[in-house]
């Protein structure tokens, strides 16, 4: 009895609690001004933090969605799994808290006039984790362990672009005929089938990342797990708990240790989105790996310090079948639909992440690229629905005889939702009538693939590196991701011409036409261009927006709290203060003054963002 | 002869595992071959030579009965081969990771709700027709309306946000972090057997034993303790063999909202990722998890039950 009556006052208070989550004193957690709020940052003459302002326990603790596949780089794939062999690992080169490239593991590197041929020197004084000095031959190993068909590495599709790759991949050609040699013990060569501007950047990746052959040779498949994992980066493997949570600790052998300050690491693999937001909020996560689309409001409210929106490597799309009916020859019918939807209402409305409106294929933000933007995308709304009504008739449909097609998306409340908002465009503007058909994510792929019934359909991309060659790829007469049916020679002919090309500019100019030919054939819907989200304690600094989404902890810090003492200011006061730091050396994250705009001003903000990247490339 | 009948009755319930069994693994193994798509689809589409190695490491390259056989050939061994999707991991390890904690938080559930059900659904019997048997058996049917994906979220908020008192999610083997997934399995199940206890206690202190009892002048407690209990029982003790199979393999809901490593997301994510040898492994272990329960409850039942006799049933 009185067990039930606790319980009913638990469940009514809950009840009560939830309801007015909506309201202006909703936030029952840690109300802001209770929350500990950070001191400020003081910098070093270097560039790095004032150690009288780090917190005494320098512990990350990220939320990091799904359990990662494995620990072996050259196996692996994913967005979580990648978070922590960056951690673990480190490459020939590897990223700047902004995402530059940089030198890695090696100190530098040549490139040959056609673009072909990269040489590597490594730094002398390298060790694994084990106390094994690195060689050249490590990297030599290792590239030859992940294109070997024995390894079966997904991810070697990185490596394509180094000579012979496919060959070896394919079992035609064994694996020391791979384009790599060794020069002496700290030098070794690279040879590309034809110039590859970002393979420095793939050089970065998990799959390109060196693993000691004798912790191979020696424990074979479960050379990966802790105890057993020997690897080179900031950080080396302490424990691992599946679906719990996996702990890192600092290498005392990294060639930088000096300059890392998190001790730990620790990553907790939590694949629901609000029970990500929950632990965020008890306080015992200080990172996540994202937020749920529905509760962006309710952060923003709540969380806006805490809440960082920022522009990613990727584009949200739908794509049409060009084989069958009705969109088979039919390009009017397929420019009245791309251009009937009210994109700004899909990002403002409906997503409501800061997503960018977009009428290219290419996501903005890839350094000196310019994303071939159509005419109509300079248009207003209302005129754009207005050519779309004459397309439409055009193309020989009428209120009488409307279209009548199926939306097919994979099953997911955001796919549903955007769905629905372009049925609904599309009956309001033309009097299309569409069916919305959900399946589950592989019914879904195999469907496209098969492209016997298809129609339009959900579709995206989110670059593994920084290059449009990536997003044009896909679109290849043949490609397997080609679930368009597309095949246009102009198109195919850039795409080869980029292949060979060695001079940047015009190896951009080229993706541009091509860029250009495949939105001139209605092929996709382009949508918007995504925007990575999550929320970040306060405390937690020396990170930096980019577009990769690439978070080395290496570069992590955190500060500790303010005494209840110490003036409250608010933390706008000083995210600002902190901003105005003179920039040195490696300058402190200015994500706060970002991610704040961004939030109070939602998409407008980010749309900001995406511009200046624009301007960026167009200068 | 009691004693035979149990004997004989038990090993022609463990023979009968294997033929249902083998049923369960081929029915399983095909079905999930049958589902579009396999383990290695994704967004990004592998080149045929990076797909090639991939089906050959995995033998996904052989004929579908080769497939079979290969399979059945290799958990005769109790090897349940390694996991598509956790790479670094084989269906047996995951299993003996995942199932001792949806072991505990289900069990620990399941003795909660058994006490705690019983307890109130008794109460509720002798107070029949009474306010409190009314309330307690409203709340009761709220708590068996009300899905575990809403009074998940509402404990964490209140218990673990809002209050402080105990961690919203995570796992680490301490008392705290069960209290919340315990409490949220036990909820529905306590509310079920509250209102099972409820209904055949009334039944058996109607009856004419109960009566007989009472008129020799047994003091209340001793006939509900002597007498009514065990056959009150009996409908529970059905209950809870299958209940304590989906209890203690886990619930992918509470594991996903609490962020347990249990048993149940396997089977799920197993799924949705066509990891076949983990999907195949979940199942066949839940099986044989749900055919040995059932067989404790037939046990169980004949001796709480003196009507029923092995060799009469068989």
């Amino acid at each position: 009895m009185n067990f039930a009556k606790s319980l009913r006052v638990v469940l009514v208070t809950g009840l009560v609690q939830l309801a007015g989550c909506g309201d202006e004193n909703g936030d029952f957690g840690r109300p802001r001004e209770n929350r500990p709020q950070p001191v400020e940052l003081v910098l070093l003459e270097d560039g790095r933090p004032d150690p009288s302002v780090l917190a005494a326990e320098q512990v990350v603790y990220r939320g990091n969605g799904d359990e990662p596949q494995t620990l072996d780089p050259h196996r692996a794939e994913g967005v979580p799994t990648s978070h922590i062999l960056r951690d673990l690992f480190e490459g020939l080169t590897t990223e700047a808290p902004d995402g530059d490239i940089i030198p890695g593991a090696a100190t530098g590197w040549n490139i040959s006039r056609d673009a072909r041929t990269y040489t590597f020197y490594l730094r002398r004084d390298l060790k694994w984790s084990n106390g094994d000095p690195i060689k050249a031959e490590d990297f030599i190993y290792s590239l030859r362990r992940a294109a070997d068909p024995e390894t079966a590495s997904d991810a070697a599709v990185s490596l394509l672009p180094i000579l012979n790759a496919r060959e070896v991949l394919a079992g035609e050609l064994p694996v020391e005929d791979l384009g790599i040699s060794l020069l002496d013990e700290y030098t070794l060569q690279i040879t590309l089938t034809g110039p590859t501007p970002y393979f420095l950047g793939l050089l970065a990746s998990p799959v390109a990342y060196p693993v000691n052959r004798k912790n191979v040779e020696e424990f074979g498949d479960q050379f990966s797990r802790p105890g057993k994992l020997v690897s080179n980066g900031a950080f080396v493997l302490k424990s691992w708990n599946p679906r719990v949570s996996i702990e890192l600790e600092k290498n005392p052998l990294f060639r930088e240790v000096d300059q890392v300050i998190i001790e730990r690491v620790i990553y907790y693999p939590i694949e629901d989105l609000t029970a990500e937001v929950t632990m965020f909020r008890s306080g015992a996560l200080d990172w996540t790996a994202e937020v749920p689309n529905n509760q962006f409001k309710w952060l923003q409210h709540y969380y806006p310090d805490e809440l960082v929106v920022s522009p990613w490597m990727g584009s949200y799309f739908y794509g049409f079948n060009l084989l069958r009916e009705p969109f088979a020859e039919n390009p009017e019918l397929r420019q009245a639909l791309i251009l009937a939807i009210d994109r700004k209402v899909i990002t403002e409305k409906v997503t409501q992440f800061g997503e960018k409106p977009s009428f290219s294929l290419v996501p903005p933000g890839i350094e000196g690229y310019v994303p071939f933007t159509p005419d109509y995308a300079e248009w207003t709304q209302h005129q754009r629905d207005e050519a779309a009504r004459r397309l439409y008739e055009m193309a020989g449909y009428s209120a009488e005889n409307p279209l009548y097609v199926e939306i097919r998306y994979n099953t997911s409340e955001n796919h549903k939702k955007i769905a629905l908002a372009i049925a609904s465009m599309w009956k309001q503007q033309l009097g299309v009538i569409a069916t919305l058909v959900n399946e589950e994510f592989r019914v879904f792929l195999q469907n496209r693939e098969q492209k016997i019934i298809t129609q339009v359909f959900r579709a995206g991309w989110i670059s593994d590196y920084n290059d449009p060659y990536s997003f044009l790829e896909m679109f290849r007469t043949g490609h397997a991701g080609n679930d368009y049916g597309y095949s246009n020679d102009t198109f195919d002919a850039l795409l080869d011409e980029v292949g060979t090309e060695r001079i940047r500019a015009r190896r951009e100019r080229l993706m541009f036409e091509a860029e250009r030919e495949l939105l001139a054939d209605f092929v996709i819907i382009p949508v918007y261009s995504y925007v990575s989200k999550r929320l970040v304690d306060t405390h937690l600094r020396g990170w930096q927006d980019n577009v990769m989404d690439h978070h080395l902890s290496r570069y992590m810090f955190k500060l500790k709290s303010r005494q209840a003492g110490e003036q409250a200011a608010s933390s706008r006061v000083d995210s600002t203060s902190s901003a105005d730091v003179p920039e040195a050396g490696e300058a402190p994250a200015e994500e706060i003054p970002a991610g704040e705009a961004e939030v109070h001003e939602g998409p407008g903000a980010a749309t900001e963002v995406g511009r200046k990247a624009d301007d960026e490339g167009e200068s | 002869m009691r004693q035979e009948g149990i004997i004989h009755h038990a090993t022609s319930r463990l023979l009968g595992l294997i033929p249902t069994l083998l049923v369960l693994i081929t029915i399983a193994f095909f079905m999930i071959r049958v589902a579009p798509g396999g383990p290695f689809d994704g967004e990004k589409v592998l080149p045929p030579e990076i797909r090639a190695n991939l089906d050959a490491k995995y033998h996904l390259d052989e004929p579908l009965m080769q497939q079979y056989f290969r399979y059945l050939g290799q958990i005769i061994t109790l090897d349940f081969g390694p996991s598509f999707q956790y790479k670094d991991w084989t269906v047996n390890e995951l299993i003996a990771q995942g199932f001792p904690v949806s072991l505990t938080v289900g069990g620990l559930a399941m003795v909660l709700a058994f006490f705690v059900g019983t307890a109130i659904g008794i109460a509720a019997a002798l107070r029949q027709n009474t306010a409190a048997d009314y309330s307690i058996m409203g709340i009761a049917m709220l708590g068996i309306s009300i899905p575990n994906f809403v009074v998940a979220p509402l404990l964490i908020l209140v218990l673990a946000v809002y209050a402080g008192w105990l961690p919203a999610g995570g796992w680490d083997w301490s008392i705290q972090r069960m209290v919340l997934p315990v409490i949220t399995l036990a909820l529905p199940a306590i509310a079920y057997i509250a209102r099972l206890t409820r209904g055949s206690m009334i039944e058996v202190l109607h009856s004419n034993y109960i009566r007989t009892a009472r008129a020799k002048g047994l003091p209340g407690h001793l006939v509900i303790r002597r007498h009514a209990l065990k056959p009150a029982l009996l409908p529970v003790i059905s209950f809870m063999g299958p209940a304590t199979a989906g209890l203690i393999t886990g619930s992918v809901v509470i594991e996903r909202i609490y962020s347990i490593p249990g048993l149940g997301s396997y089977f799920v994510q197993g799924a949705l990722n066509r990891d076949y040898t983990l999907v195949m492994g979940v199942v066949i272990f839940y099986g044989v998890i749900i055919i040995l329960l059932n067989f404790i409850v037939d046990i169980l039942y004949s001796w709480m039950n003196p009507r029923i006799r092995f060799d009469e049933v068989m």
